[in-house]
C-alpha cells in the first residue's frame, strides 16, 4: 500500500505531510533521515501539500520513523491541523472588513484625484502640446466634466504626454504631472483589484450577489460589515442617498428609491417604473447576504437563485428588461 | 423508539435532560447544549446527522470509526461524531465558523480541523488518510453528488457515505422531489444507496442517504 510506485492515480509516501522536504527525490523510506520538519513546516504542509490520492497515513508515518505509533502520530496531527487551522483563520480575517472599506476608499480617493489632475494635465498640455491623445481642443479645455468616458480619456492622454520627452522646464513639470496621474490611476487599478480579490473572502455572499465594489462600498457606508448586518434592508436600499433621504425627511422632496445599489445590474437596467420594486427586492437579499456573511460565513448560492427568480417577476411586470 | 436504539452507535445513547428525552454523546460541551453528567445532548434540530439517527435511519456508524467529516461548519455535529468516533477530519472551507470549530477540537484529541474545500480533495489528500469507515457529508453547496463522488477515494469497500442533502442548495426554485432524484442518479454512477429518509420535522427540504461504493 505504500510502495513508492508513481502513479498519477496513488499516493507515495513522499506525498504525505510529514513528509520530509526532497525525500520525493532521494529514494528512501526512511523519512527521519531528510530534515527534519519543525511545527511551522509541518503546519504549513498541511496547508498548502497536495497528494494525488489518499494513503494509510498512520502506518506510513510509524514505518518511516515519524511516530512511535498511532497515538504518538495523533497528537502530531492534531498539533499540526490545529496550526494550520488557526494560522488560516488568522490569515483570512487580516483581510477583515475594515482593511476591504480602506482599499475602497483608497480607489476611490485616488481614481477621483488621478481625474482631477488628469484636467489639468490636459488643459496645459494642451496650451503646449499636439492633442495626440484627446479629440480636438486648442488651448482652451473644456469644463471638468466626471463622465467617465471624458475622465478615461484625461487618463489615457497624460499616459500618452508621461512619455514624452520634455524640452525645457516648462514641459518637465507637464510630463512629471503626467506620471503622476499614469502612476496614481494605476494604482487606483491595483487598489480595485484587491477590492475584487477580498470583497469575496470579507463577504462572500454580499460579494456574489452585489459584485465586489458595490459590497466594499456597502461595507464602507455602513461603516462595517456588522453595521450592515444589523441595519433594516430599508436602511441598506437608501445607502449613499442621504441627502435625498433627508430632504425627503424635512418633507420637502419624495423619499429616495435606491442609494448606491443603483449601480447594480438590477436596479440600473429594470424599467423606472419597477426601479423602486427591484431597489427594494435587491435591498432585502443583500441585507440577508450581510447577516450570513457575518453571523454564519458560509455561502448559499440559493440566496442569489431568490433574487434571480424574484427580479424575474418584477420585471416580467413590463414585458422584458426595459430600459 | 426503542425500535431506533439498535442503530445507535456505541457511544450515542437517549438520556433525559430536563424532563426530555434526547440524543446524546459523551465529551465537553461546546454550544450551551443541556447536560448530564459527561453526557450532552445532541440536537436534532440543529444537527443533520443527529435528524438522520432520529429517524431511524441506520446510519452503520460505531464507535471508534473513522471518520471524514465534510461540511463541518462550526462543528456542532463534528463534536457529537469525535465524541463517539475514532479519528476524524473535519473539513470545512469557510473561516468564520472555524473559529467555533477550534474551540470544539480543543478539547477532543482525535479531531482534526482541516480548512479546505470539499470539492478539491487532492489537497487534503496528503493528510486524511485512506480507508476510512464513513464519510458524513453536509455541505450547501451545488453539485453535492459531485462531492460526494470525489471523495468516494477516502472510503473502505465496506465504508459508509452518509449525505444529507439540501434541496435548495441544488435549485431553489425547483421541487426537492425532482432535485433528489437528480442527486440520487448522480450517487449511482459512484455509490449503492441502501437507505433513505426525508428529515422533516427537523430540517425541510432535506433528505437524508446512506450509500456504499460500488
Amino acid at each position: 500500500m505504500t510502495d513508492d510506485t508513481a502513479d498519477d492515480d496513488t499516493a507515495t509516501a513522499s506525498d504525505a505531510w510529514f513528509a520530509a522536504e526532497g525525500a520525493a527525490s532521494a529514494e528512501t523510506e526512511d523519512l527521519a533521515e531528510g530534515a527534519a520538519l519543525g511545527a511551522d513546516d509541518l503546519a504549513r504542509r498541511v496547508r498548502e501539500g497536495s497528494a494525488p490520492a489518499p494513503d494509510d497515513w498512520p502506518t506510513v508515518a510509524v514505518e518511516t520513523g515519524f511516530a512511535d505509533d498511532e497515538t504518538d502520530y495523533e497528537s502530531a496531527l492534531r498539533e499540526a491541523t490545529l496550526a494550520a487551522a488557526r494560522a488560516t483563520v488568522r490569515e483570512r480575517e487580516r483581510a477583515d472588513d475594515q482593511q476591504l472599506i480602506h482599499a475602497i476608499r483608497a480607489a476611490d480617493d485616488a481614481r477621483r484625484t488621478a481625474n482631477e489632475l488628469a484636467e489639468r494635465v490636459a488643459e496645459w498640455g494642451g496650451s503646449l502640446f499636439e492633442l495626440d491623445g484627446r479629440p480636438d481642443h486648442t488651448g482652451d479645455e473644456p469644463e471638468a466634466t466626471t463622465a467617465p468616458d471624458t475622465a478615461d480619456a484625461g487618463v489615457a492622454y497624460a499616459r500618452s504626454l508621461a512619455d514624452r520627452d520634455p524640452d525645457g522646464p516648462t514641459e518637465a513639470h507637464v510630463v512629471s504631472l503626467a506620471k503622476r496621474v499614469a502612476t496614481l490611476a494605476d494604482e487606483a487599478d491595483r487598489l480595485e483589484a484587491y477590492v475584487e480579490d477580498h470583497a469575496p473572502v470579507v463577504a462572500p455572499n454580499l460579494a456574489a450577489m452585489a459584485g465586489a465594489t458595490l459590497a466594499a462600498r456597502l461595507c464602507s457606508l455602513a461603516g462595517g460589515l456588522e453595521e450592515l448586518a444589523k441595519q433594516p434592508s430599508g436602511t441598506l436600499q437608501v445607502l449613499g442617498a442621504e441627502d435625498a433621504l433627508f430632504a425627503h425627511l424635512r418633507g420637502d422632496a419624495p423619499s429616495p428609491k435606491h442609494g448606491v445599489i443603483y449601480t447594480h445590474d438590477y436596479v440600473r437596467n429594470t424599467h423606472p417604473a419597477e426601479r423602486g420594486s427591484a431597489a427594494r427586492a435587491l435591498a432585502g437579499k443583500l441585507t440577508i447576504a450581510a447577516r450570513v456573511d457575518h453571523y454564519s460565513g458560509d455561502r448559499r448560492p440559493e440566496l442569489a437563485e431568490e433574487l434571480d427568480d424574484r427580479m424575474a417577476t418584477i420585471r416580467a411586470r413590463r414585458g422584458g428588461d426595459g430600459e | 423508539m426503542s425500535d431506533a436504539d439498535a442503530t445507535l452507535p456505541d457511544g450515542v445513547q437517549r438520556r433525559t435532560f430536563d424532563g426530555k428525552e434526547s440524543l446524546a454523546t459523551r465529551g465537553e460541551p461546546v454550544y450551551g447544549e443541556p447536560t448530564d453528567g459527561s453526557w450532552r445532548a445532541w440536537d436534532p434540530h440543529r444537527s443533520k446527522l443527529a435528524a438522520t439517527i432520529e429517524s431511524g435511519l441506520d446510519t452503520e456508524l460505531a464507535a471508534d470509526d473513522t471518520v471524514l467529516y465534510l461540511g463541518a461548519a462550526n462543528g456542532t455535529t463534528v463534536g457529537h461524531v469525535a465524541d463517539f468516533a475514532g479519528r476524524t477530519y473535519a473539513v470545512e472551507f469557510a473561516p468564520r465558523p472555524v473559529r467555533d470549530l477550534l474551540d470544539v477540537c480543543e478539547t477532543r484529541p482525535r479531531l482534526f480541523p482541516l480548512l479546505k474545500d470539499a470539492r478539491e480533495p487532492a489537497t487534503y489528500a496528503h493528510v486524511v488518510e485512506s480507508n476510512v469507515d464513513a464519510v458524513v457529508q453536509d455541505v450547501a453547496t451545488r453539485g453535492q453528488a459531485a462531492v460526494a463522488a470525489r471523495n468516494a477515494q477516502f472510503l473502505a469497500d465496506d465504508g459508509r457515505l452518509v449525505l444529507a442533502i439540501k434541496a435548495r442548495s441544488e435549485d431553489v426554485a425547483r421541487e426537492p422531489q425532482a432535485v433528489f432524484e437528480d442527486v440520487r442518479a448522480e450517487l449511482r454512477e459512484t455509490f449503492e444507496i441502501l437507505a433513505e429518509t426525508r428529515l422533516e420535522p427537523f430540517h425541510d427540504d432535506h433528505l437524508a442517504v446512506v450509500a456504499r461504493p460500488r
